[in-house]
């Protein structure tokens, strides 16, 4: 917020609480100088939140801070925050904290005449004093309320007493707690402390309880108005806003591999983007554990972390379960690679299973993310609460650079019908890969398939592909496709064997065929061949004809010539013989 | 610790009222804010009250917690002025500028069914 205002505008100043995702909201932190009201009620979380702002304001920005506490001795307190790693005595040793219990016994006092709180202003003032104090917590004031009758007096000292807080520049929190119906809170300090309201909630719903967070005012500055879970974990008080409210998280170009082959061909040929997440929805027994388990083992193989949230099943019982499809877990885990994290959905809220997600992946630094299933983990609530709450968890995840795969169980659908896809457009939309898994049932038998549904930034297949899970592995199986239908599983093996058998005949009747042409030709060039010997035989009775007449010719003259000299010369007998024949 | 008033005073025959504290002694310790007209009515008042109920056997001392804050803390003052009955038991704290004697005299256990008609003495 301030980076947006001119540079010549002074912006409200801030002190930051060092919360997390308290100064995201806040653009920065509760105003400097002036007293901030934390309403709600009873164990929602205000001591915690403003013993949090005073001991990170001690100990990272160099704010020392007096906490002023009118129901918790001092000594409970210290013990109360120990648990979530604050020491309270080495800051207080340090100079950096000052502790001041102010116990008010109503049996104890008798009003006799006029008075004001100038004892309590000079406690206040000699703490302040002592460590040269930035930041004031009153915790919870209200007791006055109870403790002293006269509340016309005590107003008008409450109303001195921020107003001397301000003038004295301290960053204050003022607890109060919530009062009955609209009421912020049960005595009107509101109506003192105007600059900033943070209100905090406790809900139970479905027997799970969350803390919200909402800054009802913070005059001066932009900030979010939304309600904002928040926890208390073992690193303190976390507000988890949406994202920090912006999308600004850097992205990889980087491809990881699914480790199923023709997975990663459908997308693209190079899997997925790092850092990107990915939905694996499908009804029960779909496979969608199986591929979130394949991607963790492939990560491990790459030499990464991996980290499995499992809801479903218990660590052991998913090592053995993914080795039936070759997914062989165990070394990893021994390896130290891979880290499977099981727990009931119901253990706690959504909120505080978000925390210990967030724990274990700073501690661990995985490079890829599995959460089975999604949908279990926020069986409890409804629609409108879930998204903000993933949100936050890939956005978390993202902003880690973590690749991170979700599973859903979508509850019914036989194939891809609309109605079942749109069931888990409330998480899809945040998802960059997509995979939809479905069971369809055809002859007796049901068989899975898989499609890409989306697949942000990368050329990815549209095709339907047969999921086969086996004692191989995982493996993609191209489906039948023909006939206007998809068949798949022992259809799609049957109806390739009729395809088969088809084509074995086909194949047979071309061959005769073939055989048929060849004999005939042969028919046909032995006719040639009768034909060709026929026409030689006349050609040669042609001949043989003309040769007789040639023959005959010369015979003739031979015999005019002979004639001719008989009867002109001697004659033989034989000659006669000759010519007569 | 700086004493604005320590008056000490032998044990003598005071009425008969608050029989069972007849003979008890006092220790009071009064808190005051610096030298407000608040803090000086309250003084004479509370000197007022012990000289006439409590003489000779009450020992009261004043503390301006402006000058000792941390007296403040261990005592747990908040409002001012306070005064602090320590002993006899149990402890008791009266906060104002101690003009409403009968509500002192009724928490220092210094009227009892017999001293009603001096409550309307002294209210």
């Amino acid at each position: 917020m301030k980076k947006k205002l001119p540079e010549t505008l002074p912006a409200l100043s801030k002190a930051p609480t060092g919360i997390e995702g308290l100064d995201e909201i806040t653009g920065g932190g509760l105003p400097a100088g002036r007293p901030t009201l934390v309403c709600g009620t009873a164990g929602c979380g205000k001591t915690m939140l403003a013993m949090e702002f005073l001991v990170r304001g001690a100990a990272q920005f160099d704010e020392p801070g007096v906490f002023m506490m009118f129901e918790e001795n001092a000594a409970e307190l210290t013990a109360n925050v120990r648990s979530l790693g604050f020491d309270l005595e080495k800051l207080a040793v340090e100079k950096k904290i000052v502790l001041d219990y102010v116990h008010i016994e109503r049996s104890e006092i008798e009003e006799t005449g006029e008075y004001d709180l100038e004892g309590l202003f000079i406690r206040l003032g000699h703490a302040i004093d002592s460590i040269g104090a930035k930041r004031v917590v009153l915790d919870t004031i209200e007791a006055l309320f109870a403790g002293l009758p006269n509340h016309a007096v005590l107003r008008a000292e409450l109303r001195r007493l921020f107003r001397w807080l301000k003038d004295r520049g301290m960053t204050a929190i003022i607890t109060g707690e919530k009062g009955d119906g609209n009421a912020i809170t049960r005595y009107g300090l509101e109506e003192y402390v105007a600059d900033c309201v943070i209100i905090l909630d406790q809900r139970i719903q479905e027997q799970i309880s969350t803390r919200r967070l909402r800054v009802l005012k913070y005059r001066g500055t932009a900030h979010g108005t939304n309600e904002y879970p928040f926890l208390i974990g073992a690193h303190g008080f976390s507000v988890l806003p949406i994202t920090s409210l912006q999308l600004d998280h850097r992205v990889s170009t980087q491809r990881i591999l699914t480790g199923i082959a023709r997975l990663d061909d459908m997308l693209g040929g190079q899997g997925v983007y790092r850092g990107s997440s990915v939905l694996v929805s499908g009804s029960a027994g779909t496979g969608k554990s199986s591929i979130a388990a394949k991607l963790l083992e492939t990560a491990c193989r790459r030499g990464e972390r991996a980290l499995f949230f499992a809801y479903e099943e218990s660590t052991e019982q998913i090592v053995r379960n993914m080795r039936s499809v070759d997914i062989d877990l165990a070394p990893w885990v021994k390896k130290g690679l891979l880290e499977i994290h099981s727990s009931r959905p119901t253990l706690q809220g959504l909120e505080q299973h978000l925390v210990v997600m967030h724990d274990l992946v700073r501690a661990f630094r995985p490079s890829v993310v599995a959460v089975d299933p999604i949908s279990n983990l926020t069986m409890a609530y409804v629609d409108a609460e879930v998204k903000p709450t993933l949100m936050r968890l890939i956005d978390f995840l993202k902003k880690e650079q973590v690749t991170a795969i979700f599973t859903s169980l979508t509850s019914g659908g036989e194939a891809t019908t609309s109605a079942f896809e749109e069931s888990q457009v409330g998480v899809s939309s945040l998802m960059d890969t997509w995979l939809l898994l479905s069971n369809v049932e055809f002859t007796g038998e049901r068989n899975r398939t898989i499609f890409v549904r989306k697949s942000r930034g990368m050329a990815h297949s549209n095709q339907v592909r047969e999921f086969v899970l086996s004692d191989k592995g995982i493996d993609l199986v191209d489906v039948y496709l023909g006939d206007d239908r998809v068949l798949t599983g022992s259809a799609r093996v049957a109806q390739e064997a009729q395809e088969r058998a088809a084509a074995t005949l086909r194949g047979e009747d071309h061959q005769r065929k073939l055989r048929q042409l060849a004999s005939r030709r042969k028919a046909i060039e032995a006719q040639i061949a009768a034909l060709q010997a026929e026409a030689e035989a006349e050609a040669d009775e042609v001949h043989f004809a003309i040769a007789q007449e040639t023959l005959q010719k010369k015979a003739t003259h031979q015999n005019t010539d002979a004639m001719a000299q008989q009867r002109g010369g001697a004659t033989g007998a034989n000659g006669h013989t000759i010519e007569k024949r | 610790m700086k004493r604005n008033a320590a008056l000490l005073a032998d044990a003598q025959t005071i009425e008969a009222a608050a029989a069972a504290h007849a003979t008890a002694r006092y220790v009071l310790r009064l808190f005051i804010t610096g030298s407000t007209p608040r803090s000086a009515r309250a003084i004479s008042n509370i000197v007022k009250i012990c000289e006439e109920h409590l003489e000779g056997r009450y020992e009261l001392e004043v503390v301006d917690i402006s000058q000792h804050p941390t007296l403040a803390e261990g005592e747990q003052i908040i409002a001012a002025p306070t005064l602090v009955k320590k002993l006899p038991l149990p402890l008791r704290r009266f906060i104002g500028d101690m003009s409403q004697t009968e509500r002192i005299l009724l928490g220092l256990d210094l009227l009892d069914a017999a001293g009603k008609a001096a409550s309307a003495r002294g209210g």
